[in-house]
């Protein structure tokens, strides 16, 4: 079975954030949320790197673990999705995630944040694939069309890699070969309890 | 937990399906590769295998039931992106990956990824509006046009036809765009202009007078075979991040030298291997600098320069003046770092030259596009794969623009303003030429002669507001501009703005077309009347060719009806033309349907005129085909190894010789010898003269050959240089025999009295160039590249410190150019720039400003900050500080400053962004920001409902006074300002 990732090669972002207006323009996200953004780290200086950020749809995700209403799940794919119907805005899931990637429609404490958004691996939820309700909560399910999800798909410079693990590990070990060196698969041990060795 | 676990086998070709069949097979690898970038050539071991399950992938289809694909072009930038739309109901839902576009691959940047939401529409202008005393007001199309016609002849009679002004776009199609040239040759003006000025007129201009034609030698997706990569003046990470992906892949696989050379260390230089700090304004010398290591070691390319250059030795007196020592007191770079640099460049070759609008915005622009030309002519970096001089242009289609001549010194396709310029036109447009002679104002000179303003370059957008605004007597023409009909072009883009504010209110009619109000309808509070807005389709909203950087022109359909009131642009022209009593004469070939003219009949039409410059191959009906047939081209070699286009290049990249029916492949590389003319190679063109007189030190005269010395192109007859063919040429050959009767009768046709004189260029049969080219020759000669390009006011460019220097102490050594009128109107750079040092202005103003490129915006960024998924990303306008500049103001990142320009007593309220990305004594802004005037927010100048969501100071308000001789561009790249915290 496939296990769905996502690699950002940090030598090849340009911090162009075509994966952050593709996925408002794929899901309709509304402004002020952001389920994937660019960070910058050592901006303007000598070795100044950018990598875009997303949910990495961990394994055994903090998220899932920390949630007081059990709304998260993981599909088939490995993909962590959760149901905006059970989920309370308490914003745990918010402290608990490594990489920053909840996100609310509101600001403000005990519940009153409105219900949890991030990014869905363009997976959609747990309505039925590709039904209206789908897309108003959780927006287009590409997975269910057999698509990747849009940010990598558009990113400009090849830089963000989605789909199947150990495929994009490979696509990844292969440049690194190629270019002689690579800066490491961002965030991975974090996420998957794994790197890649190259 | 919850588990879900969707039936989806049963639905559609899902990737769990996928997934489970490459276990099976491996095949569904092929598809899930594709879309992760990799290359197609590295799967060729996969090709045969079944592809029934991809199929069901790909077939699986838009997201909503019963949605159409049109393709479209990004038009956000010169790449050329395949843009995928889907549509249902006529709206635009969706927009997907163009994997088989042999350029973009699938990929976009933020403007790209974001483009739909240009069509949803939130902040467009909705319907045609008109200012009443003060207030905008709903009118009609029909009104709009009526009143705009009346007005527009009124001034005719009274001011004469070049007190209207034509401002054009870069984001026409190549139809609006000739289109729109017409119009003006129809109305009887010259000056009519696009972005193209303040971009990269001082390029075309340059790289024209060194070679030949004025464009990108190259090609985006060629820099993959680069092994050295020079930037100058580029951020291409910013402004045109597609790029990148042939680039950062060329690097890595080829292991290449990527050196950046900035101000500032950008997110370009974010990635290479080299970063090259330079002082604004001192590209000469930075390049003279690194000829002086190359003449000094040796690492010339000598057999290239004897065989194809001119002048070289003249370049050599003046690179000697530039020893490392003097060097690095101009510009602030260490001779080491340069001697490294120039031993990359000249001996890890193919090296390329990549430069942008950090290179052209200066008073010595064309001086800077001309010295990178020579560092590739003396390294022999020109006319192969992995060389050139790869000059990436802004918008979509300011390539286009450019070559169909939205220009003031030019008819379509670099014909000029000539007499036989014009002849050929008129035969192409079948009106007589003393129609078109009647249409000019005529001048009186002081001395009685009698000139008609046909001839003489117009003014170009840098200057309109000084023509408004100067003495008339010192405007020569036959009055003031008094109206600006402005199609697509933002009014924050050119330095002055409180100068073109007053502009702005002293004219008598103000026309802007596009599809939202633009700055135009904000920056005159004052104007209380007069001004009318129409609503303009986008592109996507179009039909229509546009030519990327690559000179290759893609066919983009029509992805949704214009919204709401909006107008396609070439129905506006046929309106107004209609209007104004010429749509008969200008319409005479081309089929109007409800008043739309026809875009494949405009493209015919540029066909049929289009011989100089290789615009004559493209037919609509190939350029259709190869967008529909986009997979059969590689993306390495862009040509298609099969199907209907098999052998074309992509795009049918100029020139493309020839009728349509000739079947000219295309040219992807220029002067590219190891080809045959006839598969897409070429030569260097002798257009400046066969030979030149010199005179020696001893006061002797001789003659000295201008064409090629030596060498040919691939299966060339003639195995030296020539001239230009003419049917005179072909009868000395004996080729003539070889034309067709049908050709030659036309040829006869052209020019009954001396037909030897018709030349390829104004042969509308194509038989010259198809028979010169039968015979291996290249249509416009075999002739040697211009190191020294006499006849410019710099023939062999020379350092100039810019107006507003932060160096005074250099001006003596390196003044600006004298006074001189230029189009028209008076160039006082000299006595500016005097002045300023005379009273200390860089005391006052100790901070070198410069402006570039945000990711998220276009242009004056009208468009781009009203799109609601950009304008979250990029909410202020900032100016970026060192940290020693702010430490010692007291500026905290982050914090509102005020900043002060040099002229205008002008100041500009921003916020700090304290960052070592500049040099101390260096700020920088983006230029993409409107709406804001000396702190004041200006959001209810615009009509309700059309204000951008994301307003700010204009940088321009700070820029100053500067103009290239050759070409009026302006120098926005250097000036000087003070910060202080607000």
């Amino acid at each position: 079975m496939a296990r769905m990732k996502f690699l950002c090669d940090a030598d090849r972002c340009i911090e162009c954030n075509a994966c952050v207006t593709a996925c408002k323009n794929e899901h309709e996200v509304p402004w002020g949320i952001n389920r994937r953004r660019v960070v910058t780290i050592n901006d303007g200086k000598p070795g100044e790197r950018s990598v875009s950020m997303a949910c990495m749809h961990c394994t055994d995700a903090p998220c899932a673990a920390v949630c007081p209403v059990d709304c998260f799940y993981t599909t088939a794919d490995a993909v962590v999705l959760h149901s905006k119907d059970l989920c309370i805005g308490c914003g745990y899931c918010f402290y608990a995630c490594p990489f920053g990637a909840p996100q609310y429609p509101k600001v403000g404490n005990f519940g009153s944040r409105g219900k949890m958004d991030k990014c869905t691996f363009c997976a959609g939820g747990p309505e039925a694939d590709g039904s209206k309700e789908e897309y108003e909560k959780y927006g287009a399910n590409r997975l269910a069309e057999g698509k990747l999800p849009l940010c990598a798909e558009m990113c400009s410079t090849k830089s963000l890699l989605a789909g199947d693990g150990d495929v994009i590990a490979q696509i990844y070990k292969e440049r690194v070969s190629r270019r002689g060196y690579g800066s490491g698969a961002w965030g991975w041990q974090t996420a998957y309890r794994e790197t890649i060795a190259t | 937990m919850l588990t879900k676990r969707s039936e989806r086998q049963a639905r559609r070709g899902s990737l769990a399906a996928a997934v489970d069949s490459q276990a099976a097979g491996g095949f569904d690898r092929r598809t899930f590769l594709r879309r992760s970038g990799l290359v197609a050539g590295g799967l060729a071991a996969l090709g045969a295998l079944p592809l029934s399950s991809v199929r069901k992938a790909e077939a699986a289809g838009p997201a909503v039931a019963g949605a159409t694909i049109r393709k479209n072009i990004c038009t956000h930038c010169s790449v050329g992106c395949t843009l995928i739309a889907e549509v249902s109901n006529g709206v635009w839902v969706g927009q997907e990956p163009g994997w088989d576009s042999p350029i973009n691959r699938g990929s976009h940047c933020a403007k790209g990824a974001a483009t739909r939401e240009l069509v949803h529409g939130d902040r467009r202008l909705r319907y045609p509006m008109k200012l009443v005393n003060g207030q905008w007001t709903r009118i009609s199309w029909d009104v709009a046009i009526n009143e705009i016609g009346d007005k527009m002849m009124e001034i005719r009679a009274k001011s004469g036809a070049d007190s209207v002004y034509h401002l054009g776009s870069a984001k026409f199609t190549n139809e609006g765009a000739f289109l729109f040239r017409k119009f003006a040759a129809f109305w009887g003006t010259n000056s009519v202009d696009h972005q193209a000025r303040i971009c990269h007129s001082t390029t075309v201009a340059g790289v024209a007078n060194t070679w030949g034609y004025g464009a990108q030698t190259n090609s985006y997706t060629d820099i993959r075979n680069s092994k050295t990569i020079l930037f100058i003046g580029s951020n291409a990470a910013e402004a045109h991040p597609v790029s990148l992906q042939h680039i950062l892949e060329g690097k890595e696989s080829n292991r290449a030298n990527m050196i950046v050379m900035d101000p500032r260390m950008t997110r370009t230089a974010a990635h290479a291997t080299e970063y090259v700090r330079i002082r604004s304004g001192t590209d000469i010398p930075v390049i003279w600098g690194m000829l002086h290591h190359i003449f000094k070691n040796g690492w010339e390319d000598k057999q290239f320069i004897e065989q194809r250059v001119y002048g070289m030795d003249d370049i050599r007196k003046e690179v000697a003046k530039w020893t490392p020592e003097e060097v690095e007191r101009v510009t602030g770079v260490p001779g080491a770092q340069l001697e490294k640099v120039a031993k990359m460049f000249a001996t890890q070759k193919p090296s390329t030259l990549i430069w942008c609008m950090g290179s052209t915005q200066h008073t010595v622009g064309t001086a800077n596009v001309r010295a990178f030309c020579i560092a590739l002519l003396a390294t022999g970096n020109v006319g192969g794969p992995g060389m050139g001089a790869n000059i990436f242009r802004g918008h979509t289609n300011v390539q286009g623009a450019t070559d169909l001549g939205v220009d003031i010194a030019t008819l379509p396709l670099y014909y000029g303003l000539v007499e036989g310029a014009w002849r050929h036109w008129s035969r192409v447009w079948e009106v007589d030429y003393n129609w078109f002679a009647d249409r000019f104002d005529k001048t009186t000179a002081a001395d009685g002669k009698v000139t008609s303003t046909m001839n003489t370059p117009g003014i170009p957008s840098t200057r309109w507001f000084d023509a408004t605004l100067l003495d008339k007597k010192d405007v020569r023409q036959k009055d003031n501009v008094k109206a600006m009909f402005v199609m697509g072009h933002g009014g924050n883009t050119v330095t002055r703005v409180p100068q073109a504010q007053k502009g702005v209110e002293k004219l008598e009619l103000l026309v802007v077309c596009d599809p939202h109000p633009t700055t135009w309808a904000s920056m005159a509070p004052g104007r209380k009347n007069g001004t009318y807005l129409l609503p303009i389709a986008t592109s996507y909203e179009t039909n229509g060719s546009r030519t990327a950087s690559n000179r290759a022109l893609q066919w983009g359909e029509q992805i949704v009806k214009p919204i709401f009131e909006s107008k396609d642009d070439l129905e506006v022209m046929y309106l107004l033309a209609k209007k104004l009593g010429f749509a008969d004469q200008m319409f005479k070939n081309i089929k109007v349907e409800n008043n739309l003219p026809v875009p494949e009949d405009i493209l015919r039409e540029i066909n049929r005129g289009g011989f100089s410059t290789g615009y004559c191959g493209q037919s609509p009906e190939r350029l259709k085909s190869h967008m529909a047939n986009q997979k059969d081209f590689d993306m390495r070699t862009q040509r298609a190894a099969s199907g209907p286009n098999k052998g074309d290049y992509y795009g049918l990249p100029w020139p493309c010789w020839g009728t349509p029916e000739f079947k000219h492949p295309g040219t992807p590389l220029l002067y590219n010898t190891n080809l045959s003319i006839k598969e897409g190679g070429g030569t260097f063109r002798p257009r400046f003269g066969l030979e030149r007189e010199e005179t020696l030190p001893d006061g002797t005269k001789r003659k000295v050959s201008l064409l090629g010395n030596g060498y040919y192109s691939k299966d060339s007859e003639i195995k030296d240089g020539y001239p230009e063919f003419t049917l005179g040429v072909l009868k000395k050959l004996g080729w003539d025999k070889d034309l067709t009767e049908a050709e030659l009768a036309i040829i006869n046709k052209i020019n009954p009295t001396t037909p030897d004189s018709v030349s390829w260029a104004i042969d509308l049969s194509g038989g010259i160039q198809r028979v010169a080219i039968e015979h291996g020759c290249t249509p416009y000669g075999n002739g040697k590249a211009r190191a020294n390009a006499f006849g410019l006011p710099d023939p062999i460019p020379v350092h100039r410190e810019p107006i507003y220097t932060p160096r005074p102490d250099l001006v003596a050594k390196y003044p600006t150019l004298p006074n001189a009128v230029q189009f028209r109107v008076p160039n006082i750079g000299f006595d500016v720039q005097k002045a300023a040092v005379e009273k200390g202005i860089a005391k006052q103003f100790p901070l070198i400003l410069t402006s570039g490129r945000l990711v998220e915006y276009e242009g004056g960024g009208e468009e781009t900050r009203s799109n609601k998924w950009l304008a979250e990303l990029q909410q202020d306008m900032f100016v970026e500080i060192n940290p020693a500049d702010a430490a010692e103001r007291g500026i905290k990142d982050g914090a509102w400053v005020w900043v002060t320009g040099a002229e205008n007593n002008s100041k500009a309220k921003m916020k700090a962004l304290v960052t070592e990305r500049v040099g101390k004594g260096v700020t920088w802004s983006p230029f993409h920001f409107g709406g804001w005037f000396e702190g004041v927010d200006q959001r209810a100048n615009y009509p309700k409902g059309t204000d951008p969501i994301v307003l700010g100071e204009s940088v321009n308000s700070l820029t100053t006074y500067g103009f290239d001789p050759v070409t009026g561009m302006h120098e926005p790249k250097a000036t000087l300002c003070q910060v202080r915290a607000a």
